[in-house]
């Protein structure tokens, strides 16, 4: 097994969430994400790896209700207490239904990130930021003709990638993906599954999946998350081969999803 | 680039903005119910739902002797219970069998156009109704009647009945039908007995806003039951109406108290009737 | 009864509804023939006079003057609602959805669609006209400006909890990608929730407008009752509307022939707005 360089960029302290009083979708978790690497969140639905990584980017604050306590750092920034704006911009999403905005142009779509928040660019600036987020998501040879059509017209996998190449344009520091490919066919999945194993070098990727398998072909950490706790968190190859707790095991021997 | 303290700052005043802009649009109820309650409620009395309406004579006496205005609006009362009552009976059956067509016959092209139709009708301003029901009930009766009168509201109710009748039989399961069907029962059966009963909140509360829309109509009764001084329950023969009073009373300077009681009589049935009709639809939700 | 007889009840009752708007059609078409026949149809359109002669030799009608009045107090009252119904929109459908206090403001922007039209009428005459009044801004107080304030009162509702609707249905994951990139609630809603509801919330102006268009009691006490073309926001003139419900009850010949033609023109006119909207309303959805 080879030897990853592990410099934790996130940390995560006794992290709890929850929506109602006394009842925790996440319990408790502590972890570090290491820098470059693809770190995989685990576990059967509702065990709260949905809830975990939008707490690291604050949507949870666009509802109600939610009390959230515990630690989370970002390159040494509290990500909990400075403006949720800045915390964005710095932990970047993808969500499991593609989302380009439909009243904007692919070309636009790249931009949303400045242009949503009145950040003036030059048009060589905007041009080459545009080409190089496409490009790194394997997009821009597909839409360079046609850059000025709506985003809703690609297919499902290609609106997948803009959607990636729209959070990249950012240059965040770290990217959640919710379930990125689940609405998505194996083609489309494949194509992106390869596109985020290349891009881990140039941003940190933790990946909530239901599909284990997903977990185990790109992964280099693996996090398992059962009823709010993280139960078990290792490289994947220890994870899958020889997981040190029993819940691990039965949930990765199919005993219960 | 725009710092994060303006943008934050742009968000803080919109949001602001909004709130303030908001809260101003209760001011004009306020204003109005406000108005008309203080001016209005002192002369609720008695007198007032029992007795006709004064003569320009008597009230100009009254005043002169420092005296409260005899009278009430017994006679707008009855010609409004009386118009209201005979347009529901045009509009209810009608608008509710429409609406049951609707449903049924979902995606034909004579339902796109009935419903289409339905929507034009509602949109038509009711003085327009006014001018329908005085030619074809004014002229062939050669003279005004509070049939004339009914046969507008009843026009105006029938795109209310038909739309709510057609919204919640559609939100009704297809599996309530097809158990009714399944058992043997007639079609007939299945919709009065299975269907409409299931139906009823949905098309109850729509009655009850047809209601509530038809009861302030002031426009086509004026083209069409003209008014009248005294009770009378012959639909034949012109009528009087609460709104129809407060026009008189509006033109008459001797009758100018009046219109802020009869205004607050109108307003709070009005006013009552929507409420309760929300409030049953909320509790009625299918 | 049998099944066969109760299906073609139905299907009458659908065909009533639509010989009703036929009928409608018809009869103030018919109506409007003498007129039309006398003024030349273009030319009764296009022609501001509107002279009662003692015969028939000076009788001059034409609908210019009252849709001029008719268009001017409606978009003032469009303009003029814009600024507060829009902000209830955003207040009920995206700020505080599904908050109680979203349910107190939509309960009592509600209400004030239930006032009857003669009520603001009144409210309009005696409180907003003094006002008008003591600001010097007109003698009398009646006019364009004071008409088209009430109508902007009176459209409030229709406007705003129509656009609520559309507002309201701007899909979670759209708001959710936009925020993740970092935006604050403003720009999301001037980049993404505006942009996506806006045909929707257009449509909802366009619907509102066509109410305003057949508003009858209030304008017709509040803008004056002169037949001319008003010259400016202050000055007093007459709405397609308030013409009808001013004359109609006296007139007789070529007056009422008339006053059916302009009844004519503003069925058709409302008729259009209202498909148009519809129209918009249906492109939205897809």
């Amino acid at each position: 097994m080879e030897n990853l360089n592990k410099t934790p960029i996130l940390s995560l302290k006794k992290l709890c969430v929850s929506y109602t009083p006394g009842k925790f979708a996440v319990n408790n978790v502590s972890a570090d994400i290491y820098e470059g690497l693809i770190t995989s969140v685990m576990g059967p639905s509702g065990c709260g790896k949905s809830t975990l990584i939008r707490a690291i980017n604050r949507m949870h604050e666009l509802y109600p209700d939610i009390r959230i306590s515990g630690n989370i750092e970002l390159k040494g920034r509290d990500l909990l207490h400075i403006n949720p704006s800045e915390v964005r911009r710095m932990a970047g999403m993808v969500f499991q239904r593609p989302n380009p905005f439909p009243t904007m142009s692919i070309y636009d779509n790249v931009l949303a990130g400045y242009k949503l928040i009145g950040i003036k660019q030059s048009r060589h600036e905007k041009d080459e930021l545009v080409e190089s987020s496409l490009k790194s998501v394997g997009l821009w040879d597909e839409v360079k003709d046609g850059l000025s059509k709506r985003g809703s017209f690609l297919s499902g996998g290609q609106q997948q990638r803009l959607c990636i190449a729209r959070a990249l344009a950012l240059k965040p520091d770290i990217l959640l993906m919710d379930e990125p490919t689940s609405a998505l066919d194996p083609i489309a999945t494949n194509l992106i599954e390869e596109l985020l194993v290349k891009l881990k070098k140039e941003v940190t990727i933790v990946i909530v999946t239901h599909n284990m398998t997903q977990a185990a072909r790109i992964s280099d950490y693996s996090m398992f998350m059962y009823l709010g706790e993280l139960v078990e968190y290792d490289r994947t190859e220890i994870m899958f081969t020889n997981p040190s707790d029993k819940r691990t095991e039965e949930y990765l021997t199919g005993k219960f999803g | 680039m725009s710092s994060l303290k303006y943008r934050l700052f742009k968000n803080k005043l919109l949001t602001l903005s909004v709130v303030i802009f908001s809260a101003l649009t209760a001011v004009p109820l306020v204003l109005i119910i406000g108005k008309v309650f203080l001016k209005g409620w002192r002369q609720i009395n008695w007198d007032f739902f029992t007795k006709t309406t004064p003569t320009t004579l008597d009230a100009l006496l009254a005043i002169n002797n420092n005296q409260p205005i005899p009278g009430g609006i017994a006679n707008g009362i009855v010609g409004t219970l009386m118009m209201v009552l005979v347009a529901s009976v045009i509009a209810i059956p009608l608008g509710v069998m429409c609406g049951i067509y609707l449903s049924e016959n979902r995606k034909t092209k004579f339902s796109t156009v009935v419903r289409f139709l339905t929507d034009l009708l509602q949109g038509t301003p009711s003085i327009i109704l006014g001018i329908i029901a005085y030619l074809w009930v004014v002229i062939p009766l050669k003279g005004y009647s509070a049939l004339a009168g009914s046969v507008a509201l009843a026009i105006m109710m029938l795109p209310l009945i038909v739309r709510s009748t057609e919204e919640t039989m559609n939100l009704l399961p297809a599996s309530l039908k097809e158990a009714g069907l399944a058992l043997g029962s007639p079609y007939r059966s299945v919709v009065l007995k299975v269907l409409l009963p299931s139906a009823f909140g949905g098309v109850f509360t729509g009655i009850l806003l047809a209601v509530s829309r038809v009861i302030g109509e002031t426009a086509p009764l004026m083209l069409t039951a003209l008014g009248a001084t005294t009770i009378q329950w012959d639909i034949t023969k012109p009528a009087s109406a609460v709104s129809l009073l407060i026009w008189e009373f509006y033109n008459d300077p001797n009758l100018q108290s009046m219109i802020w009681s009869a205004s607050l009589f109108l307003l709070l049935l009005v006013l009552s009737l929507n409420i309760l009709a929300k409030q049953l639809a909320k509790k009625w939700r299918i | 009864m049998s099944d066969k007889i109760f299906r073609s009840l139905l299907l009458v009752s659908a065909l009533i509804l639509l010989l009703i708007f036929a009928g409608m059609f018809f009869s103030l078409s018919k109506g409007a023939v003498p007129a039309f026949r006398e003024f030349g149809f273009f030319g009764f359109i296009f022609s501001d006079k509107w002279i009662s002669g003692t015969g028939q030799s000076t009788e001059q009608y034409g609908a210019l003057a009252f849709i001029a009045g008719t268009l001017m107090t409606s978009i003032l009252a469009l303009l003029i609602c814009l600024p507060f119904s829009l902000p209830v929109a955003f207040f009920v459908g995206e700020y505080f959805r599904g908050k109680k206090v979203a349910g107190i403001l939509g309960g009592i922007v509600d209400l004030l669609a239930g006032i009857p039209s003669i009520v603001y009428g009144l409210w309009g005459f005696y409180a907003l006209r003094p006002l008008i009044q003591s600001l010097g801004l007109s003698e009398q107080g009646f006019g364009v400006l004071t008409s088209s304030l009430v109508l902007a009162i009176m459209i409030i509702p229709y406007a705003a909890s129509l656009s609520a609707e559309f507002i309201r249905m701007v899909p979670q994951e759209l708001k959710e990608g936009a925020y993740s990139l970092g935006a604050t609630r403003a720009e999301v809603i001037r980049n993404i929730i505006f942009p996506t509801s806006f045909s929707g919330i257009f449509s909802a102006y366009v619907l509102a407008l066509g109410r305003a268009i057949g508003e009858t009691m209030a304008v017709t006490m509040l803008i004056g009752n002169t037949s001319r073309i008003p010259r400016g926001l202050m000055d007093t003139g007459n709405t397609m509307a308030s013409i009808i419900a001013n004359q109609f009850g006296e007139a007789d010949g070529l007056k009422l022939s008339s006053l059916i033609a302009i009844g004519l023109l503003l069925f058709l006119i409302t008729a259009i707005v209202n498909f148009l909207g519809r129209l918009m309303i249906k492109r939205h959805s897809v």
